[in-house]
């Protein structure tokens, strides 16, 4: 499919509600309407620029998808969301021209649309289950719920700055929040407007977490990030960083000698998984976590302010096929490489990636090998790399996850020369909590055990998001918070009056 | 916020700074470190061994040699200046026992990070022979300091410009030949002469223990830059470590991945070079 601008989308919308002409649609005529695209930068501009990728929805387009919603009675959107949004609710306030009354009935369920709406993987949850993409055979063809989550929430920040939520008077509990990634975020934000103090703890010098250090610009510009923190400290949350629990303070410290009531820990996911193959601490071979931190926290990108190098690669190779993954493979597009392969040893259905990032990462050059797995990095005699040795698999029987286990081939070794291999398989939960808390119960993965409302096998500590998920996403994150803060909430409510 | 107290030139390259960090300095130990930035838009950053710590003023001691980027523009940095970010303290704290007869070999910088091991290893009760070694007499750092906690004090040049000719290897080997052998060795310098210090104490069978500095970003685990091989296994220096087996640690291999940015690291100082000669 050939590009698209902005303009001609705009032009086609226009042309769509001019032979609509405001009259009330038909089922079938609303089944009818064309699914809009979201408008993106051009693939060859953007294989050079950080700048976000696409722009959002006009405000013609964000109607005419409103159009396409056929307000279901039972909703099977809404059991496909994590936090369970109103979502034909808010599509209808948008097709109503009610904005505000849009982006307020999705705010009752969800913190963080504007940043859920560019990085949810929708087709997994609620347009999994919309009912046009069912009666279309095809869930790409399903109400675009995401995009106009973000347009409304867009458009409440451009038009409104965002707002601030109402606190309730001071409770005089104190709770400490570990991280600030999403989990952490929901959970400052619902215990603040119930009027408790909140301590956001963070370990790095800047707040937002896996949206800061992960999520390149390009996918969700950190001014976003930055105004929800913003929002969080005109609430009155305090945000302090460069503090790392269980380190600069042990996590019983802070209930014991601080005189916090409660803690949530929201530290996310940790230690970065490799393969365990040869030649993996080669020069040239990065995990996509150090990757990204160096181009989006420390901004390496921008070579002429950023003091943090990083690897120039001419061609590189990303393990992996998750999100990250497609992170670390367009970040190295737009670091300059030349050629970027993607090798992963399932199919391209099996993928856990966001279909739009895979799309957009094909759209840019990447080059996938699908039904590949590496079998060693090859090095020179100053241990760089000069190539990977990969092995061809096969699908055979579905594994306990459901999906068809790969089988490698014998003798179907071939040789890939490159210079950089960026590992993005996974993380193993951060080890530093639960080494410095014997107290705290984990698995045998390191994740902290929690019962259903987040509650730790300590006293007064919560946990939510990825440390207790494993990698997870940004919403189920959120939906982790939600309960826990909550639960928090009603502990120090029903601990009496300090 | 991480105000400087005090500052102090302890050689052309190499300075010593207090600094105000009260939480830091409640829960550090022997042998953690933090990590600074001085910029927190653009700034870079690095680990740096904690060499001394107060607790009643609040403070922690730093000891760095002005060789990149960050440590160069530190140097400049006076009493009263804050330093934007500053996260710790990191790291394993060294294992502190009263193993006997413990000899600690710091080169160059190395005696920094050294000295409140040594310091902790001496009220455990540990018999104490401290080497410290550099290039030439300038650049031999803390010596006073260490002769006030050692049994034993040996100090060595490269050039014989102080101390005995040698390098720290000599008297290590020496120390190690001796009846009874020594029961720990601990050193930290360069990663080459932690490889040869390594190498001078395996075949005495010498417990070995190196403090590695690697390439880091985040210093907490999230990065895995700054990861070793040790035993054949991938450790990381952040949260495994910093102190590991000298007698397991991929010392080639380490060193090889600590030049990964020397490239970029050039060019960056040439270009610094010409923009000053063209001011």
């Amino acid at each position: 499919m050939s590009h698209q601008t902005p303009q001609q989308l705009q032009q086609q919308a226009l042309d769509i509600l001019a032979s609509i002409e405001g009259r009330e649609l038909s089922r079938k005529e609303r089944m009818q309407l064309p699914q809009q695209p979201m408008p993106a930068q051009d693939p060859l501009e953007r294989r050079s620029t950080m700048s976000e990728v696409t722009f959002g929805y006009s405000e013609e387009q964000a109607q005419i998808e409103a159009m396409r919603c056929l307000q279901c009675k039972n909703a099977p959107c809404i059991d496909g969301c994590p936090v369970r949004i109103d979502i034909p609710a808010f599509i209808k306030a948008i097709e109503d021209r009610e904005y505000g009354a849009s982006i307020d009935i999705i705010r009752e369920a969800s913190l963080l649309p504007a940043i859920c709406g560019r990085v949810c993987p929708q087709e997994n949850q609620c347009q999994a289950n919309c009912t046009v993409g069912k009666a279309l055979k095809d869930p790409f063809e399903s109400v675009s719920i995401g995009r106009l989550e973000r347009y409304v929430a867009d458009r409440d920040r451009e038009h409104s700055g965002g707002g601030v939520p109402e606190v309730k008077p001071q409770t005089g509990k104190r709770v400490a929040v570990v991280g600030s990634g999403p989990a952490s975020i929901t959970v400052a934000a619902d215990l603040r407007r119930e009027g408790h103090a909140v301590t956001i703890l963070e370990a790095f010098h800047r707040p937002g977490g896996v949206m800061i250090y992960g999520i390149p610009e390009f996918r969700l510009p950190k001014a976003i990030v930055d105004q929800e923190i913003e929002t969080l400290k005109k609430m009155g949350v305090q945000i302090k960083t460069n503090f790392l629990v269980g380190r600069t303070r042990k996590l019983q410290d802070l209930l014991e000698k601080d005189g916090y009531d409660a803690v949530f820990i929201g530290t996310g996911a940790g230690l970065p998984k490799f393969l365990g193959i040869e030649g993996e601490n080669l020069v040239g071979v990065f995990s996509a976590n150090e990757y990204l931190t160096r181009s989006n926290m420390m901004k390496a990108y921008d070579r002429s302010h950023a003091d943090t190098p990083i690897y120039q690669p001419k061609k590189a190779a990303v393990f992996g096929g998750g999100n990250v993954a497609m992170d670390a493979a367009r970040t190295a597009v737009r670091l300059g490489a030349a050629e970027v392969n993607v090798i992963y040893r399932r199919t391209r259905t099996e993928m856990p990636a966001r279909a739009e990032e895979v799309d957009h990462a094909e759209e840019e050059g990447v080059i996938f090998h699908f039904l590949r797995s590496p079998k060693r990095i090859l090095g020179d005699e100053q241990d760089r790399v000069i190539g990977i040795e990969c092995l061809s698999y096969e699908l055979g029987a579905p594994d306990e996850s459901g999906r068809r286990r790969p089988i490698a081939i014998p003798g179907s070794e071939s040789i890939i020369e490159l210079d950089t291999v960026l590992v993005s398989i996974g993380n193993d939960s951060n080890p530093l909590i639960t080494q410095t808390t014997p107290q705290l119960q984990a698995n045998k993965w390191g994740n902290i055990i929690t019962d259903e409302n987040g509650r730790t096998s300590m006293d007064r500590v919560f946990a939510g998001g990825d440390i207790v998920l494993g990698a997870a996403t940004v919403i189920l994150a959120m939906g982790e918070g939600r309960k826990a803060a909550a639960a928090i909430h009603e502990m120090l409510s029903s601990s009496g009056s300090a | 916020m991480n105000r400087i107290l005090a500052k102090e030139q302890l050689s052309q390259q190499v300075f010593r700074i207090r600094i105000e960090a009260p939480l830091i300095a409640e829960e550090r130990k022997p042998g953690q470190f933090v990590i600074l930035q001085l910029d927190t838009s653009y700034g870079e950053r690095i680990p740096l061994t904690i060499a001394d710590a107060d607790t009643d003023e609040g403070s922690i001691t730093l000891i760095f040699q002005a060789v990149g980027r960050t440590t160069g523009l530190l140097k400049d940095y006076s009493v009263g200046n804050e330093i934007e970010n500053l996260l710790g303290p990191l790291g394993k704290p060294t294992h502190i026992e009263n193993f006997g007869h413990v000899v600690a070999v710091g080169g160059g910088i190395g005696a920094a990070p050294l000295y409140p091991i040594v310091q902790a290893m001496k009220r455990a009760g540990n018999r104490l022979t401290v080497v410290i070694g550099a290039r030439s007499r300038e650049l031999i750092i803390l010596e006073a300091e260490m002769q006030a906690l050692a049994d034993e004090l040996i100090v060595c040049t490269d050039d014989g410009s102080y101390g005995r000719k040698a390098l720290v290897t000599d008297p290590l080997k020496e120390l190690c030949r001796a009846e009874p052998r020594p029961d720990l060795a601990l050193a930290i310098g360069p990663p080459i002469m932690m490889k040869f210090c390594a190498d001078t104490t395996r075949p005495f069978d010498v417990p070995t223990v190196v403090s590695l500095n690697t390439i880091m970003v985040d210093g907490t685990g999230m990065c895995g830059g700054c990861r070793v091989t040790v035993a054949d296994q991938t450790r990381f220096v952040c949260v495994d470590g910093p102190e590991f087996d000298g007698h397991q640690v991929d010392f080639d291999n380490m060193l090889k991945r600590l030049g990964a940015y020397r490239e970029q690291e050039e060019t960056a100082r040439r270009d610094c070079r010409i923009a000053e000669v063209q001011r």
